[in-house]
């Protein structure tokens, strides 16, 4: 292996399938093997039969889509603000100095931790979940937008004022179309940070989701269901990712050549 | 007349975590006539881009002011083209795209743009490409892409920063001649900063040597080769002894430059 030298993308796909195939294998080796308790881990036969009781019996697709509408909602609810603001605040100095230090401040209060006072405020239901989504994304994205805005290259707006763009220009035609391409990576990081908060959200008061599927479970042992959820999250994740991905390179094609 | 007066413009950067100031330019006096080619030509560090830039309104003289058909100039605008050293197209743009934003701004119809970008495209040998992004460009086609972008916007005055410093010596060439080709055609006046003393030569009906750092007008050489120019000229007697000629200004500056280092 060279440092840096690209590989063909068969092997890529091969190499990054074969991972999956060895930690399955190893998985199998230490329950099937009989080196875990059944009690602890369920084996991966267990798992599927789970699920599939799961999706069949216990209606569980209702869950998944439950958390999957509580995620973009709370996310779509935060980035529809956040943008804007991160916008302004890298574009702007005195909205930046105005704004970032509580920004700064709101954002390392865990979104978890809201949960008992969202509960107090908004009660159990929907509205509680979003808050908690929103509350664990929306700081995070204005500041990072807020940054990407902000290091926008210098020369890329020199070159704009001395083609007679003025202020609203520089903002509409060079700050956003420059981090543009930046901005949708945020979002994508930040989405997938929202999964942790909702699963959090849902094994507290709630009566659906996948969150609250996998506290249910732990009350019976469940550990296969535990694990099929969990797995589902995780497609759910590789999924939307690869999304956000390809949505990235057709939007902004000028950024990847 | 006048084009461009520089009245006493000195620039001093202020200091730095206890530093002492930079006197980036000394109090400096130049006027341009219009539809003048002047280069002006000095040592890296001379304070040139800093000249230049006080022109373009990016950045503010010390002392003294800058007149453009005799008015004071205050800030950038469109009335003075620029192109840079490094390569600011805006990568999201397409090459027709950049070349007509300054008209775009200024809220051009679509088809006129369109009709101006395609002249431009042309002049500077780039019609094929009207539709590529700046990536997909070599270094030479996105520096006359940016000359294209500036000139379509019709500026008063067009500076341009070394804008061939990065380029190789065939295509810096090629470069000079086109550059000189549409100087030659549409007569604007063009300010050229560059440290190359062939260049400086070539382009320019009058170089402004500038003195190392801190920097200051050394001296002013007016060029009385004939054009159209070819660049055969290169070769001639003429170019030779003016060659010689700011060789040895020059070299003074730069061996000043190197001892203050
Ligand atoms: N923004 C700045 N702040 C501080 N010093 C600067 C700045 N810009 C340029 N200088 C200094 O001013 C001097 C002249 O710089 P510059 O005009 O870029 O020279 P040139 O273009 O001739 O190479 C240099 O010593 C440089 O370090
Ligand atoms: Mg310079």
């Amino acid at each position: 292996m060279k440092p840096l030298a690209p590989i063909s993308s068969t092997a890529r796909v091969v190499l990054g399938i074969s991972f999956f195939v060895l930690f399955v294998a190893a998985w199998s080796y230490a329950t099937f093997g009989g080196f875990v308790s059944k009690t602890f881990l369920a084996n991966p036969w267990i798992m599927l039969q789970d699920g599939w009781f799961l999706l069949v019996k216990q209606g569980f697709l209702h869950d998944i889509g439950m958390t999957i509408w509580r995620v973009l909602g709370g996310f779509v609810l935060a980035a529809l603000l956040a943008v804007p603001i991160g916008i302004l605040m890298g574009a702007y100095k005195p909205i930046e100095a105005f704004l970032e230090p509580f920004v700064s401040f709101a954002r390392y209060l865990p979104a978890s931790a809201f949960i008992p006072l969202l509960i107090l405020w908004a009660g159990i239901g929907e509205l509680q979940k979003l808050l908690v989504i929103f509350i664990g994304s929306v700081f995070q994205l204005i500041l990072m937008v807020a940054v990407s805005v902000g290091s926008v290259r210098r020369d890329l707006v020199e070159a704009s004022l001395t083609l007679g763009a003025r202020d609203a220009g520089v903002l509409k035609r060079v700050l956003i179309p420059s981090s543009a391409p930046e901005i949708a990576e945020i979002l994508r990081l930040v989405l997938g940070w929202a999964w942790t908060y909702v699963i959090v959200a849902e094994l507290i008061g709630s009566s659906s989701g996948i969150g609250h599927m996998i506290i249910d479970s732990q009350a019976l042992l469940a550990t296969g269901q535990i694990i099929f959820g969990i797995i589902v999250i995780g497609i759910i994740g590789l999924i939307s990712d690869y999304a956000f991905k390809a949505a990235n390179r057709r939007l902004f094609p000028w950024s990847i050549i | 007349m006048s084009k461009l007066v520089i009245d006493n413009v000195s620039r001093i950067f202020p200091a730095v975590r206890g530093g002492t100031p930079t006197r980036a330019l000394e109090p400096t006096n130049l006027s341009v006539a219009d539809n003048d080619f002047v280069t002006i030509l000095g040592p890296s560090g001379c304070g040139k881009s800093t000249l230049l830039r006080m022109i373009a309104g990016l950045d503010r003289p010390t002392t003294g002011r800058i007149m453009l058909d005799g008015k004071a100039i205050t800030g950038p605008g469109a009335d003075r083209g620029m192109v840079f050293q490094s390569y600011t197209l805006f990568p999201w743009l397409t090459v027709s795209e950049n070349i007509s934003f300054g008209l775009r701004e200024r809220g051009i119809s679509q088809r006129e743009r369109n009709d101006i970008a395609r002249q431009w495209l042309e002049k500077v040998g780039l019609t094929s490409f009207a539709n590529h992004f700046p990536k997909q460009l070599s270094g030479g086609m996105q520096q006359r892409t940016a000359i294209a972008r500036a000139l379509a916007n019709d500026p008063k005055i067009l500076l341009l920063d070394e804008p061939f410093g990065a380029l190789d010596n065939q295509t810096r060439a090629l470069m000079q001649e086109l550059l000189l080709g549409i100087w030659e055609r549409e007569r604007k006046t063009v300010i050229f900063v560059t440290h190359d003393i062939e260049e400086a030569i070539f382009l320019a009906s009058r170089v402004v040597v500038m003195s190392a750092r801190p920097g200051r007008i050394k001296a002013d050489i007016p060029v009385d080769l004939p054009h159209p120019r070819h660049y055969t000229i290169k070769t001639s007697p003429a170019f030779s002894d003016l060659k010689a000629r700011l060789t040895e200004e020059i070299r003074v500056e730069a061996v000043l430059a190197a001892e203050a280092h």
